[in-house]
């Protein structure tokens, strides 16, 4: 990271920092790998063999024989979910704000917060895997199973990885080691932590709530 | 490039006609031909080929001699003077871009005309046909006529055969080079092809889709023959049908009379065939083949080809052996040395005795 | 991080050290080029042999040179082999040394990540080879059709090496996508604008473009096949309503614009030759700029013409035949384009230029048995058999490999400061272009007479043996003129460095610094003022330029050799890899948190380790 002071000094072709136009040109590369994500579950919705299913159906194969099926998704909880992710982005804007003006307790103390907010999502995710798990849908029970453990998993991972790195940047905003020089590590960061809030708000709508 | 020039160059001049001679002139020696249609689809698509061979031939001798002239006309030596220097001209480039895409087009209307009279079944009088691809072996029913056979598919000649395809495995392609294109199968869906053989004679087909170690042995031939040559076929056939009376050859299906004739005579008691039988149902075939006056008659969905007719097929082995006596003993005492990997395992060593008797029994089922 | 302006920090690491640990440890482009080169060439050997092996099998009907499981592996093997370790590494030594060499950069963007990538191909090439050393090479195809692959009908680590394998290979493509984009859009040299960039550099920055836009496709599709064999799911398997065309589809939306990442380096390097050994620019650089571009983006609106057997309805035949049909338009633009590079020049007859030719003739045959199969009808009659094999090795070896072979005799000098023989380099050129045309026309005749792709054997009565025994004695000449190569190479590595700094007059910033070029690249870098700058600097100087004088790089600071990368790569091998043991061990996952571990350790260290 060290690299950063360093690049400022240089101007590039384009007057962009090099790490900004990588991490612009990795989300370009992310999006097609949601995409193939999320065009598998829909070519997928609905073709599952046996439940459970997301939505409530009047008739479907489950334990072995054909019954109502009740619907698995917990819609309130993940609006919430959503809603703090959505928030988070706020916040990192926010904590960006402080670092550029060289505000550590602003910078320290919405990057805390932004983490806070990964931290419950992640939560959640667990809390509902395991409560998915409880109710019957593994990971290989049907299509709808792995396609959505495979979506929501990917994107997991993926806000797991941004509050790692948000993690490490606290670290170090907090030791003092984020100079308005240096903010554009966590420009970059905030970046990334966008990216993957605007994956879920697609991934929200049409997982949650399309029937 | 300096001595040879002349020659070269006459040759590369020639080189399109050759090899079109060379391929449309010998096609005939080829069993599995493109380029000799004898049916309605393939001629339809060998049309369409030869207008895009055409356009391709004069694409290619006029690109490749301006390159050609091009590389000889200016061939220069290092204290040569610099050559003018152009940068391009926008005239060639919209001419280039043009006069290609108006090649296109004149492939591309009978392209989409043919697709859409190529994509999906026949309509009308037509012989419904069932393709079910194995590892690696095809197995063909006729569902209207009650026939059920394996790697021989008997078609009337001049009459449109409607072939409904599936796979109770992996992928595989059916393919007769000379009646129609090739159509992939997939397993829990059937695909569309159909063709309408205009000569009476036997044709080869094989498995154009990669589906396991032995895929290059998944061959199939087809026959066409006249009517009444067909109609005796399937007379013959709907004997001992799994898909006539469970398999079992009853006299009151009055709705198809040739039922009543019996596949074979009874073998006396002490005859190979008698022997050949018990074997057949005490080693294990029973387990993969449904066979005529076994537990597995009726059985449809086997491992292995239905063998009710067995003898009177041409080939064995997925069209790869003739139907001799010799080539079925050799089968039958090691599978796996004919057609390594193959899904024909059989349940412990047979003797040449037993080998002997069950060529007899099946041989006898004609 | 290296960049295009003199930088007047103190002076570090000017001189190269040389012992295997500075190669091991090494960020210089130019070294990992070279290292890319290497691997990729002693790999193309590798596929090469697996072709002649299948060859010789084929020589004559009914043969058991090979079994029938051994050719599927080799025919398997040969394909993956040759695109994935062959072809695009031997491309990412030229996007590695000549990028920032053409750009007037001291490196690339992230150097230390250049570093991983080349580790990471290195360990998935040879994690996906280590599977002959356990007899159970991938066997069911290159592009490994669903539900053959499932663990039903592939049980074995077979397949297992393939998808693992594939997955390594594609974290380093996506890293050295990444790198060499940003590397292109911001470390030109000053006046480079983008439409001044030379021809190679153009089309290398669109395949990136293709890289990071087809790769992630192929990461999910093989994510999938993975939790099939793996983890119980049925993402292609029908048993549990699955489909698999699901795979052939997300295969070809990585496939075709694979496609045109293996074959645009080759048309960017024929760009450069043609008009070097010409002396006149290349004739229309915007609408070879354009085309390219254009092929690149209808590249991926065409994936299902792979597919037209698969009977996918006579809409979706007929749009994917017309938006096929449309990609020959800009490819005969490039193609008009070279001929009129050539028209009116004084055409120096040179190795370079011998390939460059080549492959424009060979790949106009190529691109031509394309538009046939463009056509859905006829296609019925051509897919999966040799006819296409004879159309992609025009395209592949007729197009990407005379094209990297050009690159290869025209850069050759640059690399190593050494020429390669003339005299030899005919020999190979005429023997490859013959052992080349024997080998893969008559495959357009068996074809076309029906003889299906990817068999073992062909029985007698089918008339195929003459062609292939012709084909095979073709193969063995190409195998010939390889071996001229080496040898070409050889004598070169034991001559004298005589190579000056420009012994082609060429266009580009390359032609300018020492050959080969001192860690630095440009003590400082000259003026861009058009697409051919060397030769805008010979015209203002009036003649040939003076040989470039080694400089003592004092004041220059390049990035610090690092381990880390090797280290990561490790890391991303341990993860990766490890699924490979999920049925033979309970605590496979041991192996996937050590490799995790391995892997996060890495990237810290890398990332608060200085770089300068």
């Amino acid at each position: 990271m060290s690299d950063a002071a360093h690049a400022l000094e240089h101007p590039t072709a384009t007057g962009i920092d090099s790490k900004k136009v990588a991490i612009w040109t990795l989300i370009g590369s992310e999006c097609l790998l949601f995409a193939s994500l999320i065009s598998t579950y829909l070519v997928y919705k609905g073709k599952s063999l046996v439940g459970p299913l997301p939505h409530a159906e009047s008739q479907c194969m489950l334990h072995g024989k054909m019954q109502a099926c009740e619907p698995i998704f917990e819609i309130p909880l993940v609006t919430f979910g959503t809603a703090v992710l959505l928030f988070s982005s706020f916040f990192i804007v926010l904590a960006l704000y402080g670092a550029q003006k060289g505000n550590r307790k602003m910078l320290v103390g919405w990057l805390s917060m932004t983490v806070l907010c990964g931290l419950f999502f992640i939560g959640m995710q667990v809390y509902e895997f395991n409560h998915f798990y409880h109710k019957g849908l593994g990971y290989s029970t049907n299509l709808f199973g792995s396609t959505f453990y495979t979506l929501t998993g990917f994107h997991g991972s993926h806000v797991t990885v941004g509050v790692i790195w948000l993690s490490t940047l606290l670290y170090r905003a907090v030791k003092g080691k984020i100079p308005p020089a240096k903010s554009i590590n966590l420009e970059i960061a905030a970046l990334y932590w966008h990216f993957v809030d605007v994956v879920w708000i697609v991934i929200f709508p049409v997982v949650y709530l399309m029937r | 490039m300096v001595t040879s020039t002349g020659t070269l160059r006459r040759l590369a001049r020639f080189a399109p006609a050759v090899c079109l001679l060379v391929l449309l002139g010998c096609a005939e020696n080829y069993p599995q031909t493109t380029l000799a249609p004898r049916g309605d689809f393939a001629r339809l698509v060998d049309d369409l080929f030869r207008t895009t061979v055409w356009w391709a031939v004069l694409v290619f001798v006029l690109v490749e001699g301006v390159l050609l002239f091009a590389i000889f006309k200016f061939k220069g030596r290092p204290d040569d003077p610099e050559p003018r220097q152009t940068h391009g001209s926008t005239v060639l480039e919209v001419a280039w871009t043009i006069i290609p895409a108006f090649i296109l087009a004149a492939i591309a209307v009978p392209t989409v005309k043919t697709i859409f009279k190529t994509s999906d079944y026949a309509t009308g009088d037509v012989v419904q046909i069932e393709v079910i691809g194995h590892q690696w072996w095809w197995e063909f029913r006729y569902p209207d006529l009650g026939v059920v056979t394996a790697n021989e598919m008997h078609v009337p000649v001049g009459k449109t055969v409607n072939l409904r395809m599936t796979t109770f495995d992996v992928l595989h392609s059916f393919w007769v080079p000379q009646f129609a294109g090739k159509r992939d199968v997939f397993p829990g869906r059937y695909n569309p092809l159909w063709f309408k053989a205009e000569v009476t004679g036997t044709f080869s087909g094989t498995c154009a889709e990669f589906c396991g170690t032995q895929h290059a042995r998944m061959m199939f031939k087809v026959i066409s023959e006249s009517q009444e040559e067909f109609d005796a076929w399937v007379s013959r056939q709907r004997v001992g049908s799994p898909l006539v009376n469970g398999g079992r050859i009853a006299p009151a299906d009055s709705a198809a009379p040739a039922d009543t004739t019996r596949p074979a005579p009874p073998a006396a008691p002490d005859s190979l065939e008698r022997a050949g039988i018990a074997l057949f149902n005490s080693t294990g075939c029973i387990g993969c083949h449904s066979m005529v006056g076994t537990p597995t008659a009726g059985i449809l969905k086997m491992t292995g080809p239905n063998l009710t007719h067995v003898g009177s097929r041409s080939t064995i082995v997925a069209g790869f052996l003739a139907n001799t006596p010799e080539n079925l003993a050799k089968w039958l005492s090691n599978p796996d040395s004919v057609k390594q990997g193959t899904l024909m395992k059989l349940p412990r060593k047979l003797t040449d005795a037993e080998v002997a008797a069950l060529v007899a029994y099946l041989r006898s089922h004609q | 991080m290296a960049t295009s302006v003199l930088d007047k920090a103190p002076a570090a690491h000017a001189t190269a050290p040389t012992g295997i640990w500075s190669w091991i440890t090494t960020v210089d482009h130019k070294r990992i080029g070279i290292l890319y080169g290497a691997t990729a060439f002693l790999f193309f050997l590798i596929g090469g042999l697996e072709a002649l092996f299948m060859r010789i099998q084929l020589m004559k009907p009914d043969n058991d040179f090979v079994s029938p499981e051994m050719f599927n592996a080799l025919f398997t093997m040969h394909g993956t082999t040759m695109i994935f370790l062959g072809v695009m590494p031997l491309s990412a030594m030229f996007f590695n040394y000549f990028i920032p060499l053409q750009i007037g950069a001291r490196d690339v963007a992230f150097p230390r990540l250049n570093a991983f990538s080349y580790w990471v191909f290195l360990l998935g090439g040879l994690f996906i080879n280590f599977s002959w050393l356990l007899n159970a090479a991938p066997n069911a195809g290159w592009f490994g059709y669903a539900n053959l692959t499932s663990n039903q009908y592939s049980p074995g680590l077979n397949t297992d090496f393939w998808v693992l394998g594939l997955q390594i290979l594609g974290v380093a493509s996506m890293a050295a996508a990444i790198n060499f984009f940003v590397t292109i859009v911001n470390l030109r040299a000053p006046g480079m604008r983008m439409l001044r960039m030379p021809m190679f550099t153009w089309m290398s920055f669109i395949t990136q473009i293709l890289l990071l836009l087809a790769f992630p496709v192929i990461t999910i599709a093989l994510v999938f096949l993975m939790m099939d064999r793996h983890f119980g799911t049925h993402f292609f398997l029908p048993e549990g309503g699955g489909d698999p065309v699901l795979w052939q589809h997300l295969f070809w939306i990585f496939g075709h614009p694979e496609v045109y990442i293996l074959i645009l380096p080759a048309f960017g390097i024929v760009s450069e030759v043609l008009p070097v050994f010409s002396r006149k620019p290349l004739f229309g650089y915007t609408a070879m700029v354009f085309s390219g571009a254009f092929i690149a983006f209808l590249g991926f609106g065409v994936w299902s013409h792979h597919m037209f057997a698969t009977g996918m309805g006579p809409f979706a035949d007929s749009f994917f035949a017309l938006s096929t049909m449309l990609i020959a338009v800009p490819t005969g633009v490039k193609i008009f384009n070279w001929i009129g590079t050539l028209w009116g020049g004084s055409l120096q007859m040179k190795t370079p230029l011998y390939f460059a030719v080549g492959m424009v003739a060979m790949f106009i045959i190529g691109g031509l048995s394309g538009v046939m199969h463009s056509s859905p009808p006829a296609d019925l009659q051509q897919t999966d058999s040799y006819f296409v094999v004879a159309h992609f090795h025009y395209v592949l070896f007729g197009g990407s490999i005379f094209g990297l072979t050009a690159g290869a005799y025209y850069w050759f000098p640059k690399m190593f400061g050494r020429m390669l023989n003339e005299t030899i380099g005919k020999w190979h050129f005429w023997l490859m272009f013959i052992g080349f045309n024997v080998t893969f026309f008559p495959m357009h005749f068996l074809g076309l007479n029906g003889m299906p792709r990817r068999v073992y054997t062909y029985p007698e009565g089918l008339n195929f043996e003459f062609w292939n025994q012709v084909q095979t004695w073709g193969s063995i000449l190409l195998g010939v003129s390889m071996l001229v190569f080496i040898y070409n190479m050889w004598k070169a590595a034991r001559g004298p460095a005589n190579a000056p700094a420009d012994p082609w007059r060429g266009a580009t910033l390359e032609w300018l610094i020492p050959s080969p070029p001192q860690e630095f690249n440009f003590g400082t870098v000259p003026p861009v003022g058009s697409s051919t700058p060397a030769w805008d600097l010979r015209r203002a100087n009036g003649g040939p330029l003076q040989e470039p004088a080694p400089e003592s790089g004092e004041g220059i600071h390049m990035p610090r050799p690092s381990y880390w990368p090797v280290v990561t790569a490790f890391g991303v091998l341990g993860v990766i890899g490890s699924i490979l043991f999920t049925h033979a061990f309970p605590q496979w996952y041991l192996i996937t948190i050590t490799g995790a571990a391995i892997l996060i350790y890495g990237i810290y260290r890398w990332a608060f380790e200085p770089a300068f």
